[in-house]
């Protein structure tokens, strides 16, 4: 067992050198020091206050999002469409904070408001994929895919159309809300606000708590392992897909209303950031253990919001970020396939 | 709207078309031989950028396009060695690949970024590109547009008409049957995967040579033609000429939306642009409608004129994905 | 061309699936090989054909040793095999699926091509249109197709595998018709099957496997007997039996008519009894599984009734029938029963169906250590159930079994197992039969048929027996049965209600 077990540290952490290394490779190519691009973004993550506090708010979405992907990862469904569902989540919140706004409700219960109506949206939304994948056959990849183009369209259609600013249409979005109905944050000029990194971590130890304690969490695990023997065992396995689309759909709906109430204060075309497909890389990377993910979450994070400096420091696209967090995606799944054929096949299969 | 302006426009429709019937047909090819390449996207915003980077550096449009193809075949092969080699998930892989390759392509392509380069210029066909309305429409393309036509021709020739194409129609359809003919299907998959990608990869420099050259990084316009390729793949049902059709559906729709935009001030042209989705949804769902359990239970319980000519209808619709697309092949 | 096979060996892991086979096919003649599931034909035929490397011995063709490593190596041999379920390509054209594969020009001539299928098809008597498509021809035509694109492509062997499964009577003729001719024209044929009377009619020669080993041959006049007894084993004293005192009916079917790809099952009537044991009997695919299947609401009827006591449960689901007492355990363990990676802890908690949110680990760790315990099972409440031996595993299959069961539906109990495990296995069954469930299984072992069950019921192409009394069986009997003969005297003997009829498909 624990030769085994040393083996798989052994090729990830060979997976993590050589991602650094191709990287490192890159960087060169441009005639930059790796070095110093390394360091430029470990300041632009953790050099002050400032920066610090954006890491942790372009964590919150991050980490709400991966905690519903680990939920459909473990059913073992590919949620594309989480674009779409952070999406249709933020357009929900939005549309309530509107209908709020002015009215005699207290600041506090519309925003409480919005983040019930963006779980409902997003949640709405996921449960059309999995419509369409349990009744209509059409796979989750491309379903998902096709809806997150369908959300994106619908975003814009209200931003320029019946949600436009008053006199003419702008790319930045819909009318800022009112500063009463705005998330509070830990101070002036942070944008982190503790309720959504609070969410977010509850987030998370709840999919923990329900993926490894719960009946529920067993049931998924035996879906996605196995669908015809959980079948068998009675598990009605279609109802458990969509159970999972639904809570999977809720916390990027969650994800989508904080953008909205507590970041950008308003909907703007590109509001889930790509979020979603970020957040699909954590899971992969952290093997769909919830254990893993909130660090992990916090250190793509912090490659994202550190390399905003990038173009600033070093003359370098921020895109860098993205590179490393790819590059170590990448080699890790191709390690644990590497793995998997030097090592597993043994007396293999009649 | 005057015939010539007509004719232009549609001109303008063919070309801008052009990189998607490359993109589309090269995954047609791969998803024929059972692999998914959903790498795609970050492909051709990866190739766009070295072509035009090849192109830049050494002056000649076309080290731009091979530069794009090679690295367009390179990305693919990484996709088919983790997916035939490694038996890893296609999904994952390709997945991954596209938001690296794109990131790559941004950060790659920084220095060179809004630097005027070489463009491809149009060359008229003598004489015929002189006949009123037709000449503009379809004889004073670039040269890689009038390959784009050619593509379409080659690809459906060497499909339906020769024999490794045969085998390419066998391999996606029942690889053990293909096997038990003499094909070996892993090295297959391997050649159409990395064919079908470095043709993809051609897409990229036409766009950034050709259509709106240069190298813009984000606001190139072109991060997302991947995946409505993907979706032209499947609603083109894996044939290339309904492919190309598909392609050029998409580009005219998106032609209308520009020249309809004053009109309808309220829509912007985002919303066409999602065309291809729904349509591809809707293709899907056709696909799979005739087999799910609940439709042919319904279907038997209807009286017979009405089950006969619905069940006439539903297979006039079914388009059928090659059957072992996206499953591995194992010698067993 | 004259075929040699010396001293082939293969082993899948634990399993020897060819033990040192040696057997010689002349050119113009046609050899019957003959055995029970299991024997080893298939990996045989697999070896010759390309799919397979032995592991050891050599090929002689024509006195020649013969590299055969791949399937293209078989066929540049002229080695052509016709598979059980015939390797072609439904959405294709019947023209193209005869050109695909064949060496040629880069462009394939269709034209000429689908003159020579034609004539081909016309020399045998074959109906076939070129430009038609392969999905919408009957097994049979498939089959024709087949044949004739091996001629096409110059075979001069030809293996036939259970060719005869799920074709009509006169298809089954005019095949036979086109083997002898082609034999007589100097092809060299190997026909694998196990209905007996096939072979007594095809060939020229008969073999029989038996676990892997060659143990006999015959020449016409064939002996059925000697080939059943060579199939299956000489009889075994039984070991005296418990006679199971039959209840009230559990599970009766009427006029049930369930339908598959290759075949038919036909007005099926069968009632079972608390307390019984009913052994489905007959070769893989003859219908057995598909009738066990839809005792457990996993296969819908065509028509008929099924009724569990009193309910009729024709259209439920198979979580329906879980919930009225019925448990079904699959032959794939780890495929369809368990779920590998989840631990046998994990399964049992699956299997309680308790309520509440949370999983009380220390509750689901004892009943996983009783479990283990009262069933014997070598492995530990955390042990991944792929980690645990066939045995094992089919042992935790049962302790997944709920109390309280009125039917248990098992497809192959005891394959794969020692013989001390497969005696542990049906003592706990017989636990349950003791408290009232009624058990139907499946099973390929005659002897364990024969020893475990009340009655027995035998299918064959999707006929199915009356039910026998298990008692006045015999093997041979059972064997013949088996292998398509005898049946006759169902026929006749217009049994009462109650008894099961068949028809053939």
């Amino acid at each position: 067992m624990t030769s085994s077990r040393a083996a798989k540290a052994l090729f990830q952490a060979g997976a993590v050198v050589l991602a650094l290394g191709l990287t490192a490779a890159v960087l060169a190519a441009t005639g930059t020091r790796p070095f110093a691009a390394f360091a430029s973004i470990a300041s632009g993550a953790a050099g002050n206050w400032g920066v610090a506090s954006d890491v942790v708010v372009a964590w919150v979405p991050l980490l709400l999002v991966t905690s519903g992907l680990l939920v459909t990862f473990t059913v073992g469904l590919w949620n594309i469409g989480i674009e779409g569902q952070i999406t249709l989540g933020a357009v929900f919140a939005t549309w309530a904070l509107r209908s709020c706004e002015g009215s005699a409700l207290s600041p506090a219960l519309a925003i409480a408001l919005a983040f019930a109506a963006g779980m409902a949206g997003g949640s709405l939304w996921a449960m059309l994929v999995g419509a369409l994948k349990t009744f209509g056959g059409v796979n989750e990849i491309f379903g998902g895919l096709g809806m997150n183009y369908v959300a994106t369209a619908l975003n814009i259609w209200l931003i320029f159309g019946p949600w436009k600013r008053p006199g003419i249409a702008s790319m930045s979005g819909t009318l800022p809300f009112d500063k009463a109905y705005w998330l509070p944050t830990l101070n002036e000029q942070s944008r982190l606000a503790p309720v959504a990194a609070g969410a977010a971590v509850l987030a998370i130890v709840l999919v923990f708590l329900l993926v490894q304690g719960t009946y529920f969490g067993l049931k998924l695990k035996a879906v996605g392992k196995n669908p015809k023997a959980a079948f068998l065992l009675g598990v009605p396995t279609w109802q458990y897909m969509m159970a999972s689309f639904a809570i999977c759909g809720a916390l990027a709906g969650v994800a989508g209303a904080v953008q909205v109430t507590a970041v950008y204060h308003r909907l703007i075309p590109s509001i889930s950031s790509g979020y979603g497909y970020l957040g699909l890389m954590v899971a992969m990377l952290v093997n769909f253990s919830a254990a893993l993910a909130a660090p992990v979450a916090l250190f793509f994070a912090a490659l994202n919001v550190g390399a905003i400096q990038l173009p600033i420091t070093l003359k370098l696209d921020s895109a860098l970020a993205g590179v490393l967090q790819g590059t170590l995606v990448l080699f890790v799944l191709l390690a644990e396939g590497l793995r998997g054929r030097l090592m597993g096949k043994k007396g293999g299969k009649a | 709207m005057n015939g010539d302006f007509l004719f232009i426009g549609l001109a303008g429709v063919l070309a801008s078309a052009g990189p998607l019937v490359f993109a589309s047909i090269g995954e047609a090819i791969t998803e024929r031989a059972g692999i998914t390449n959903l790498s795609m996207n970050g492909l051709i915003l990866l190739s766009a950028m070295s072509g035009f980077a090849a192109a830049l550096s050494t002056g000649s449009l076309a080290l731009g396009f091979l530069a794009g193809a090679l690295i367009g075949g390179l990305v693919s092969g990484i996709v088919a060695f983790s997916s035939i080699t490694l038996r890893q998930s296609q999904v994952a892989v390709g997945f991954v690949l596209t938001l690296l390759c794109r990131d790559l392509s941004y950060f790659l392509g920084n220095p060179i970024m809004g630097k005027p380069g070489p463009r491809l210029s149009a060359t008229p066909l003598p004489a015929l590109g002189e006949i009123r309305y037709l000449g503009p429409f379809l004889f004073s393309h670039d040269i890689m547009t009038y390959a784009s036509f050619a593509l379409i021709a080659l690809a459906w020739l060497f499909i339906y008409k020769t024999r490794p194409g045969l085998v390419l129609r066998g391999l996606g359809e029942r690889p053990a049957a293909a096997y038990a003919r003499g094909a070996n299907v892993n090295r297959l998959r391997y050649l159409y995967t990395i064919a079908g990608g470095a043709i993809a990869g051609i897409a990229g420099p036409m766009y950034s040579l050709s259509i709106k050259a240069g190298w813009k990084g984000t606001i190139t316009g072109l991060d997302g033609m991947g995946w409505i390729a993907l979706a032209i793949t499947i609603f083109g049902g894996w044939s290339p000429v309904r492919v190309a059709l598909g392609a050029y559906l998409f580009a005219f729709l998106q032609w209308l939306g520009l020249v309809l935009q004053p009109s309808l001030p309220g829509v912007p042209s985002q919303v066409l642009q999602v065309a291809p989705f729904p349509l591809m949804i809707l293709t899907l769902l056709f696909v799979n409608v005739g087999n799910a359990e609940w439709v042919s239970a319904s279907l038997a319980r209807l009286p017979e004129r009405p089950r006969r000519t619905l069940a006439r209808f539903l297979r006039a619709i079914n388009v059928k994905p090659p059957a072992a697309l996206g499953t591995p092949f194992e010698k067993d | 061309m004259r075929i040699e096979l010396r001293n082939i060996d293969k082993s899948f892991g634990p399993v020897h699936a060819n033990a040192g086979v040696s057997l010689a096919v002349e050119s113009a003649s046609i050899l019957g090989i003959l055995g029970e599931n299991g024997a080893g034909k298939s990996t045989l035929m697999k070896i010759l054909s390309g799919f397979q490397p032995p592991d050891s011995g050599e090929i002689l063709l024509d006195g020649e040793r013969a590299a055969i490593r791949s399937p293209a190596d078989a066929i540049r041999l002229g080695i052509g095999m016709l598979h059980q379920d015939p390797l072609d390509f439904p959405p294709l054209k019947l023209v193209d699926d005869l050109v695909l594969g064949s060496p040629g020009s880069l462009r394939p001539d269709r034209g000429k091509a689908a003159k020579e299928l034609r004539e081909l098809a016309g020399r045998f008597g074959f109906d076939l249109d070129p430009g038609s498509y392969v999905d919408a021809l009957t097994v049979g035509e498939r089959q024709q197709l087949e044949i004739i694109r091996l001629l096409w492509l110059g075979a001069k062997v030809l293996i036939l595998d259970e060719p005869t499964t799920g074709i009509s009577l006169p298809q089954k003729e005019k095949l036979f018709a086109t083997i002898k001719r082609l034999a007589s024209e100097g092809m060299t044929v190997l026909f694998v099957s196990h209905k007996l009377e096939d072979v007594e009619a095809l060939c020229d020669r008969a073999v029989v496997l038996r676990q892997g080993r060659l143990v006999g041959g015959s020449e016409p006049p064939f002996d059925a007997r000697r080939l059943v007894e060579l199939m299956f084993g000489k009889e075994l004293p039984q070991a005296p039996r418990r006679r199971a005192e039959p209840g009230e009916a559990v599970l009766s079917a009427s006029g049930l008519c369930l339908d598959s790809i290759r075949l038919q099952i036909k007005d099926l009537e069968l009632s079972v009894c608390s307390g019984e044991t009913i052994g489905l009997a007959g070769m893989e695919g003859s219908g057995q599984a598909l009738f066990l299947s839809s005792c457990a609401g996993l296969e819908r009827p065509v028509s008929g009734r099924l009724r569990l006591g009193e309910r009729d449960m024709t259209s439920a689901g198979h979580h329906d029938y879980k919930r009225s007492g019925v448990a079904y355990l699959p032959a794939a363990r780890l495929e369809e029963g368990l779920v590998p990676g989840l631990s046998l802890s994990d399964h049992f908690t699956l299997a309680e169906g308790k309520k509440g949110l949370f999983i009380d680990r220390g509750e689901a760790d004892r009943r996983a250590m009783s479990r283990i315990a009262a069933y014997n099972i070598k492995g530990r409440p955390e042990s991944p159930v792929e980690s645990l031996s066939g045995g094992n595993q089919q042992r935790a299959l049962l302790a997944l079994l709920r109390e309280e069961l009125s039917l248990i539906l098992v497809e192959h109990p005891t394959r794969g197992l020692d013989i001390e495990s497969t005696a542990y296995i049906w003592s706990k069954l017989k636990e349950r039969c003791a408290k009232g469930a009624a058990i139907v299984f499946i099973s390929s072992d005659l002897d364990e048929i024969l020893q475990y069950s009340d009655r027995v019921i035998v299918f064959f192409a999707g006929r199915v027996s009356p039910p026998l009394p298990a008692e006045g069986l015999g093997v041979e009997e059972l064997g013949r049965l088996i292998g398509g003969k005898g049946w006759e005297r169902f026929d006749e003997a217009k049994a009462p209600t109650g008894a099961a009829r068949g028809q053939g498909a």
